[in-house]
């Protein structure tokens, strides 16, 4: 293919910004926004509808709702977003024409066809089978389809973007080895493709089954290989929104990762192990040995944890040392307070961080213990961790990048700046309210995917205690503060694209402020005389916090009738 | 930066920071502790769920619940069967949209072989407010034991969504003394 390839030079960083890639980045990134907004709201119902003094839905529109909620933010939103983030990664990282841009028009297309058949589907109301439509619960046929088409789609961009990388090796448009982010990409996409076999070698049999041309569908069979996909759906999300991380550190810092080395075996651990979360799912079905369990619950003795605990570390180290090398080096935590807390896209990154490793990170870790997860299983716990992984870590991530993309990509200049400037907090403290007030009624027992904790219409009575309905209540104001996070945001991008003052061709953005940035960034020295107390200090406070949470699970699971 | 290629150009070769790599030891050994804490604790520990299962219809599940329903049942309530069978015995509850069945009543500190299994879709086992919680599928007899150790009233919530009727699933287990009523 002859090289028609047109390119922008960009007047901040001097990438070479191939103009196919541009616009596949933006249209995925406005798409993403727009099921976010949809999803949000969903989302927003359902957590009205569980506040026991509001109860809003009825039962089958609650149903319907939590259906939609999750397969509008879980997956269109998040893999939309996704693609924009692969092709920034591949194409403009690397100053390398896009491989193949028709081929990711048509993705694009597949993916969008995709999410609105199965969006109408939901609709329709004979599919609220939820997001994860254990068999034999069948819905129609376009359910099955539209996440196939969608699922197809992302495969194509994860194809573009391998052939991208391929592209710009041989055009030699960068030397060495590709940047940490653009690795971190890397594990995403190669995660991606294993995840979308999973899909495919189950949901066509499923989609076959529902038209009936398959009589039977394995319910077991299909619940491992379905979470084949969708828990290594969301180690996708956990390997893009790390190599977000370490994207947003670099553009607002200059921050230049503690060791290539370290951090790069951080995100090969993942492409290692993290395939085998499917058993975080299977630790209460009948007939799994215990071998099959503990070594595949625990990503072969948590080897991905590891990846994930590095890290945890190397990002705010590589901020703290960045911030020292300009020298904010008084006490442990100037660095941290001197941060630009009012800048949205490093308040929203940082709020991730801490919140992915805090309320994400160690409640899954414990929840995927096989015998503690007899204590959590399905109850609002589950709901309570991935809202932690998933919203406060990863959506929250890729709002934050947002604040640096509409000006540098879309060249529109943010509008509602005070908006912007607090969207981060209203939207990560609902959305750590949510996680954790989840988590708290799961404690208490209170099932997820329910419609009604008082069971009033049941014909056998059951009270859970009041706590649980405190819980409860509290979700529900957390995650109104959550939406209203969720609205500011979206009026400040959908404002800004569609209406910001456009960015004359050389002119660089003046907001979000990114600190001065000092040239010794551009090397840590010696590693010997590396000095990040502060970041060895927080991460020594989230050690403690794992250990103690971790050892009082094994203490409540004590309490309760022996089993064997 | 990490937006740019390694400064330096033979990046593996790079020492490693003293302070990353105690992080790393500390993270994994920590891993290697929570591994084995699982193993530790099929020995030591009470609370381990079986992985015994068998596969099974419904039509054959139900029969042998219902056998147990005919020689067991002490007295009705809201039109379930009280069912109670005798300690060490195989106990079945039967899943289905939208009850569980029978209401069984068990002695405290005695194990009963628990049989669970679905007669239609998946639902969860969730018994309350002790807060064990096991997945029911239809095709499979879960078989796990278990050894009430506090007398009461429980309820069994349905915990995985089966349709519109789902949170009204309830079904109940009574622990009582041993020998009393």
């Amino acid at each position: 293919m002859a090289n028609t390839a047109e390119f922008r030079t960009c007047p901040t960083t001097g990438f070479r910004v191939c103009l196919n890639a541009e616009k596949l980045i933006k249209a995925n990134a406005v798409v993403a926004v727009v099921f976010l907004a949809v999803g949000g709201l969903f989302g927003l119902l359902v957590a009205l509808t569980r506040w026991p003094a509001v109860h809003f839905l009825p039962e089958d529109w609650f149903y319907l709702a939590l259906t939609a909620h999750g397969l509008d933010v879980l997956l269109v939103w998040i893999i939309f977003f996704e693609m924009a983030v692969l092709y920034f990664a591949s194409a403009v990282l690397l100053n390398s024409r896009l491989a193949a841009p028709k081929w990711a028009w048509s993705g694009f297309a597949l993916m969008l066809v995709g999410a609105l058949i199965t969006n109408v589907a939901v609709l329709r109301g004979q599919s609220s089978v939820m997001f994860t439509s254990y068999v034999p619960m069948m819905a129609e046929p376009p359910f099955y389809l539209g996440i196939i088409l969608f699922a197809v789609g992302a495969l194509i961009g994860c194809f573009v973007f391998f052939g991208t990388l391929v592209i710009a090796k041989q055009e030699k448009t960068y030397e060495g080895s590709v940047p940490l982010v653009t690795f971190g990409a890397i594990t995403a996409a190669i995660i991606a493709v294993f995840t979308i076999a999973s899909g495919a070698i189950i949901l066509i049999p499923t989609l076959l089954w529902s038209l009936g041309f398959v009589s039977h569908i394995d319910p077991l069979v299909y619940k491992t290989i379905w979470w084949g996909m969708g828990h290594s759906s969301q180690q996708i999300n956990v390997s893009a929104h790390v190599a977000v991380w370490y994207a947003i550190a670099a553009m607002v810092f200059g921050a230049k990762p503690l060791s290539e080395k370290v951090s790069r075996m951080a995100f090969l651990m993942y492409i290692l192990f993290l395939q085998l979360a499917s058993a975080h799912h299977m630790l209460v079905e009948p007939g799994f040995s215990s071998e099959w369990k503990i070594f595949n619950t625990s990503y072969a003795m948590y080897l991905a944890v590891l990846g994930s605990m590095v890290h945890g570390m190397t990002v705010p180290g590589s901020i703290e040392a960045a911030q020292r090398a300009r020298g904010l080096t008084k006490g442990m935590f100037e660095w941290l307070r001197k941060a630009p807390w009012s800048n949205p896209a490093f308040a929203g990154m940082f709020m991730s961080l801490v919140f992915f490793g805090f309320i994400g990170g160690i409640s899954g870790v414990v929840m995927g213990t096989e015998q503690i997860n007899l204590i959590m299983h399905n109850t609002l716990y589950v709901p309570g961790h991935f809202h932690g992984t998933v919203v406060a870590g990863t959506t929250l991530a890729f709002m934050a990048i947002t604040y640096l993309l509409v000006p540098l990509i879309f060249r529109r200049e943010l509008m509602f700046r005070k908006l912007a400037q607090w969207q981060p907090y209203v939207f990560g403290i609902g959305v750590a309210g949510i996680s954790m007030f989840m988590m708290g009624a799961g404690t208490l027992g209170v099932s997820r995917r329910h419609w009604d904790m008082t069971f009033a219409s049941a014909q056998l009575p059951f009270d859970y205690p009041s706590a649980a309905f405190l819980m409860m209540g509290l979700n529900g104001i957390f995650a109104v503060m959550a939406a209203l996070g969720g609205v500011m945001y979206v009026v400040v991008v959908v404002g800004s694209v569609f209406f910001g003052r456009k960015l004359a061709t050389d002119e660089k953005p003046s907001y979000p402020e990114v600190p001065p940035q000092a040239a010794a960034v551009g090397h840590y020295g010696s590693s010997e005389t590396l000095k990040i107390p502060g970041t060895a200090m927080l991460v020594g406070i989230f050690f403690i916090a794992f250990v103690l949470y971790y050892f009082v699970n094994w203490k409540y699971l004590s309490e309760v009738w022996p089993m064997s | 930066m990490a937006i740019t290629p390694p400064s330096e150009r033979i990046w593996w070769k790079e020492p490693i920071a003293k302070i990353e790599l105690i992080w790393i030891i500390i993270a994994f050994v920590w891993g290697l502790i929570m591994f084995f804490m699982m193993i530790y604790w099929h020995g030591a520990g009470e609370q381990n769920l079986s992985s015994e299962a068998y596969q099974i219809t419904p039509v054959q599940f139900s029969q042998k619940a219902e056998a147990m329903i005919a020689e067991y049942t002490v007295r009705e309530e809201n039109g379930f069967p009280v069912v109670r069978p005798p300690p060490g015995s195989d106990v079945y509850l039967i899943a289905r949209l939208w009850q569980w069945r029978p209401i069984l009543e068990l002695e405290k500190d005695q194990s009963y072989r628990l049989h669970l299994s679905s007669m239609d879709w998946q639902h969860g086992f969730s018994l309350q407010p002790v807060n064990i919680n096991v997945q029911v599928h239809p095709g499979y007899d879960l078989v796990m034991t278990i050894r009430p150790d506090q007398a009461g009233e429980y309820g069994v919530i349905c915990n995985e969504f089966c349709g519109i009727g789902h949170h009204n699933m309830v079904g109940k287990i009574y622990v009582v003394d041993q020998g009393g009523e």
